[in-house]
C-alpha cells in the first residue's frame, strides 16, 4: 500500500482524473472530497463488509414455506 | 439441464433461465451463474435464487416493493450500460431475505439490491450507500407498523 502524507486542502490525484482532497481534519476524523468521473463508483467501506456478512447470513437460511404461508394467510 | 439444488434436490432447468452475474454476490464473487426457482404457492411471495454450479448455496429472494412500497433508488450509468440495459420494463429488482428460525423475524436486505435484466439475462447486486435503506428490514414488524401508523 502506498503511503502519502496530507495536509488539509492538499490532495491526491489517482489517473489523471480521480482526485481526494483533505477537507478538514477534526476529533479523529478526516473528511475527504473526491472527485471522480461519474462511471467511477464509491463507496465507504464498512457498507460493502455488511452486505459480504448479510448475504452470507442468508445463504445458510432455509425457507419453511409451511411456516411463512401461515403467516401470509389469515 | 438438470441441476442439485438446495431445497428440492435434482430439477430440470431450461438454459435460457440462467442469470449471469459477472462479478458474483458480494461474498460468493466466484459463483456467478444462478436461476430463479419459483415457489409454488402464490401466496408466499418469495421465491430461490440458486446457484446452478453450486448446489448448496441457494438465496431466498422477495420482490422489495411488496413490502415497502416507497422503495426507490437510481440506478447508475455504469450499471446500466454493464447489464445492457435499454428499457426500464427490462428490469426486476429482487432483494435477499436472511430467513431465521423464527419467521417473524424475517428480515430482508434493503440496501444491497439485485438487479436483473431479463433480456439478456444478466444480473448484478448494488451497493446502495443511504442510510434510509436497511440491511436487515423486518418485513413483518414494519409492515404492521406501516399498517397501524
Amino acid at each position: 500500500m502506498l503511503i502519502l502524507s496530507r495536509k488539509k486542502d492538499e490532495s491526491v490525484v489517482i489517473d489523471d482524473n480521480i482526485e481526494i482532497k483533505i477537507i478538514a481534519i477534526e476529533e479523529g476524523k478526516v473528511k475527504l472530497g473526491i472527485s471522480a468521473p461519474k462511471n467511477i463508483e464509491i463507496h465507504r467501506k464498512e457498507i460493502y463488509l455488511e452486505i459480504q456478512a448479510e448475504n452470507k447470513n442468508a445463504a445458510i437460511g432455509n425457507l419453511d414455506l409451511k411456516g411463512l404461508g401461515k403467516l401470509f394467510k389469515k | 439441464m438438470i441441476i442439485n439444488t438446495k431445497q428440492f434436490g435434482e430439477m430440470e432447468i431450461d438454459e435460457d433461465k440462467i442469470i449471469t452475474f459477472e462479478e458474483g454476490m458480494l461474498g460468493f464473487e466466484d459463483i456467478k451463474k444462478y436461476t430463479v426457482i419459483l415457489n409454488q404457492d402464490k401466496d408466499v411471495p418469495f421465491n430461490w435464487l440458486q446457484a446452478i454450479d453450486d448446489s448448496d448455496l441457494a438465496f431466498v429472494i422477495t420482490n422489495p416493493f411488496l413490502f415497502k412500497e416507497d422503495y426507490e433508488f437510481d440506478i447508475s450509468d455504469k450499471v446500466i450500460n454493464e447489464l445492457g440495459i435499454k428499457k426500464e420494463e427490462d428490469v426486476i429488482i429482487f432483494s435477499i431475505a436472511v430467513v431465521p428460525k423464527n419467521l417473524k423475524k424475517i428480515t430482508i436486505n434493503l440496501r444491497g439490491p439485485l438487479i436483473i435484466n431479463i433480456k439478456n439475462k444478466k444480473g448484478k447486486q448494488i451497493v446502495l450507500d443511504q442510510e434510509k435503506y436497511k440491511l436487515k428490514y423486518y418485513i413483518f414488524e414494519e409492515t404492521v407498523k406501516t399498517n397501524i401508523g
